[in-house]
């Protein structure tokens, strides 16, 4: 009642100064959203990994710090996180390795052939996931090569290879040319220049394309399905016993490991802002 | 002299390695693909023996047996990728220009969820939405939904776990453009006496489109060949192609049926993705 009256004075009506806000606002209102319907199966997942399920975590039963004490009490899920986490280590390593090579020869060099390069590049990204799986399976099975641990290892980094190549390019891309130039002047070499200022210039972009690699091949289910045969990593653990009822450790996992990457990310950029300083 | 010439040789030595590798475990594959597709069972052989008979019936059989399979698996990518970029536009416009000191955290937290496997995710959709989940008794009782309607094992479940799954694929590329652009040319537009809805139209839009493009193809590629959703939050009747690939390979042992598919599929995104790049006049990907 009293809002009818201050409307009355000139002063903004409340009504336009909430719409004023609104639209001021919105774009925020929109990613609080957005952020809303990122996060709701993520705290679901955090949610159940306390719960007292036994053996099909599909309906909450109790509070319990149980799971969190005994992570691996469910059967194989520690094998398959140990699996997943060994082939993420060895993709992630080869895959960074041959994809900041050809960053480098692609984002530096002008030579014949560059375009091709970028196409073949471009190709392992544009091809369903499940298409590259099955092809690579039909060469393992031609060649009598079982699916398992190297099949599955090989099958990671040729995926991954693409995405570091573009993460590492587009760093070298934005990097500034009259600082090796400045390098070259104060009679640098070739080698010492890049040693000294190419690659600790690039060191984040080929930071960030190794997590990126690892968190790939991390969660890949489609292509290890195919390739994997018998060895069972943690997304296709998760697979299978969904038929079943997921265990709550599953959840404690990948709740943890997203605890771990936030913590990792967060270090990564106290680190960086350090370094910043202190230059 | 000897410098001049390690300068010509050193790309292709930095090169080298890596395409050997995706020569061997990609092309390579893709080629043998192409030849088992046109294999047919050997006469009197076990399941799962071929041999070559060039037989390129197989593409037109596969094909008109999953018409409908196709097709749906391109109208629900099409539709995850609209939905996707509606919901990470203004997500990635927010991180890039109104998040102020919080703009790391923020790409952070569009990128966290993937440490989450997306398994386990999608399977929390599945709980979520399923009988046992908060969200159908509180439709049913606000008189929403009525009794009997479902939200799992429908198309919208597919369609929606696929969005929530691409959707930070679409954020980062769309992120990465808008953050390059100049304030100042949208100031410059503003002080044109453009509108807040025309400086977007006519600047901003266009100079995120190289985003648009990119977080577009990496959205409707996988999603086109997805096949985990469809398995966990559809039905029978929400069969994507990548579900038919992957019965034919592991369940009947078809493997030229199955490889004539994986070509298909592969030969119609590529050929959507080049007349799209073309369209959309970037060629900042490739």
């Amino acid at each position: 009642m009293n809002k009818q009256k201050d409307a009355s004075i000139p002063t903004i009506p409340t009504k336009a100064r909430l719409s004023r806000w609104f639209g001021r606002n919105l774009i925020r209102i929109y990613a609080v959203f957005g952020f809303t319907y990122l996060f709701i199966p993520v705290l679901y997942t955090f949610a159940f990994s306390f719960n007292d399920s036994g053996k099909s975590n599909l309906i909450w039963k109790g509070f319990t710090l149980n799971n969190w004490k005994n992570p691996c009490g469910a059967p194989e899920v520690c094998s398959a996180l140990g699996n997943s986490i060994k082939i993420g280590l060895l993709a992630t390593t080869f895959s960074t390795i041959l994809g900041t090579m050809i960053a480098f020869a692609i984002g530096r060099y002008a030579f014949k052939g560059r375009s091709t390069s970028n196409l073949l590049i471009f190709l392992p990204m544009a091809t369903p996931e499940i298409v590259l799986g099955a092809s690579l399976l039909s060469l393992f099975l031609v060649f009598h090569i079982n699916p398992g641990f190297w099949p599955t290892v090989i099958a990671h980094v040729m995926f991954c290879i693409s995405f570091v190549v573009v993460t590492v390019k587009a760093r070298i891309a934005s990097l500034d040319p009259r600082l090796e130039q400045a390098a070259m002047d104060l009679y640098a070499n070739e080698l010492e220049t890049f040693r000294r200022v190419t690659l600790p210039l690039v060191a984040p972009g080929i930071a960030g394309a190794a997590l990126l690699a690892f968190s790939l091949s991390f969660d890949d289910f489609i292509i290890t399905n195919f390739n994997s045969g018998t060895l069972t990593t943690f997304p296709k653990f998760v697979y299978v016993s969904a038929a079943r009822g997921i265990p709550a450790q599953a959840n404690v996992i990948g709740s943890g490991m997203f605890i771990l990457a936030l913590l990792i990310v967060i270090a990564g950029q106290f680190v960086g802002r350090k370094v910043k300083v202190s230059k | 002299m000897s410098n001049a010439l390690s300068k010509v040789k050193m790309p292709y030595l930095l090169l080298m390695p890596g395409f050997i590798f995706l020569f061997t475990f990609f092309i390579l594959p893709i080629v043998n693909l192409a030849q088992t597709s046109t294999q047919t069972p050997i006469v009197g052989g076990d399941t799962g023996q071929y041999e070559q008979t060039l037989h390129f019936a197989n593409y037109l059989n596969a094909f008109t047996e999953n018409k409908e399979q196709f097709a749906r698996s391109f109208v629900f990518a099409l539709c995850a990728t609209v939905l996707a970029l509606a919901i990470a536009y203004p997500l990635a416009y927010a991180i890039a220009f109104k998040a102020g000191k919080l703009k790391n955290l923020l790409l952070v937290l569009v990128v966290a969820p993937f440490f989450v496997s997306f398994l386990l995710r999608t399977i929390a959709w599945k709980q979520i939405l399923g009988e046992e989940g908060f969200v159908i008794p509180t439709l049913r009782n606000l008189g929403i939904i009525s009794q009997s309607t479902t939200l799992t094992s429908t198309s919208f479940a597919v369609v929606m776990g696929m969005t929530y799954n691409f959707l930070p694929f679409m954020t980062l590329p769309l992120y990465a453009s808008l953050e390059r652009i100049d304030p100042r040319t949208m100031e410059a537009s503003g002080d044109l006496y453009a509108n807040g809805i025309t400086t977007f139209r006519k600047v901003t839009l266009p100079l995120s489109m190289p985003g648009v493009v990119a977080g577009t193809l990496l959205t409707f590629i996988p999603a086109a060949g997805d096949y985990v959703n469809a398995a966990i939050l559809g039905s029978p009747n929400t069969k994507m192609i990548g579900n038919v690939i992957e019965s034919r390979y592991f369940k009947i042992v078809d493997y030229p049926t199955a490889a004539a598919l994986s070509f298909t599929l592969m030969a119609a995104i590529l050929i959507l993705v080049t007349i799209y790049i073309r369209k959309a006049g970037t060629e900042e990907l490739v």
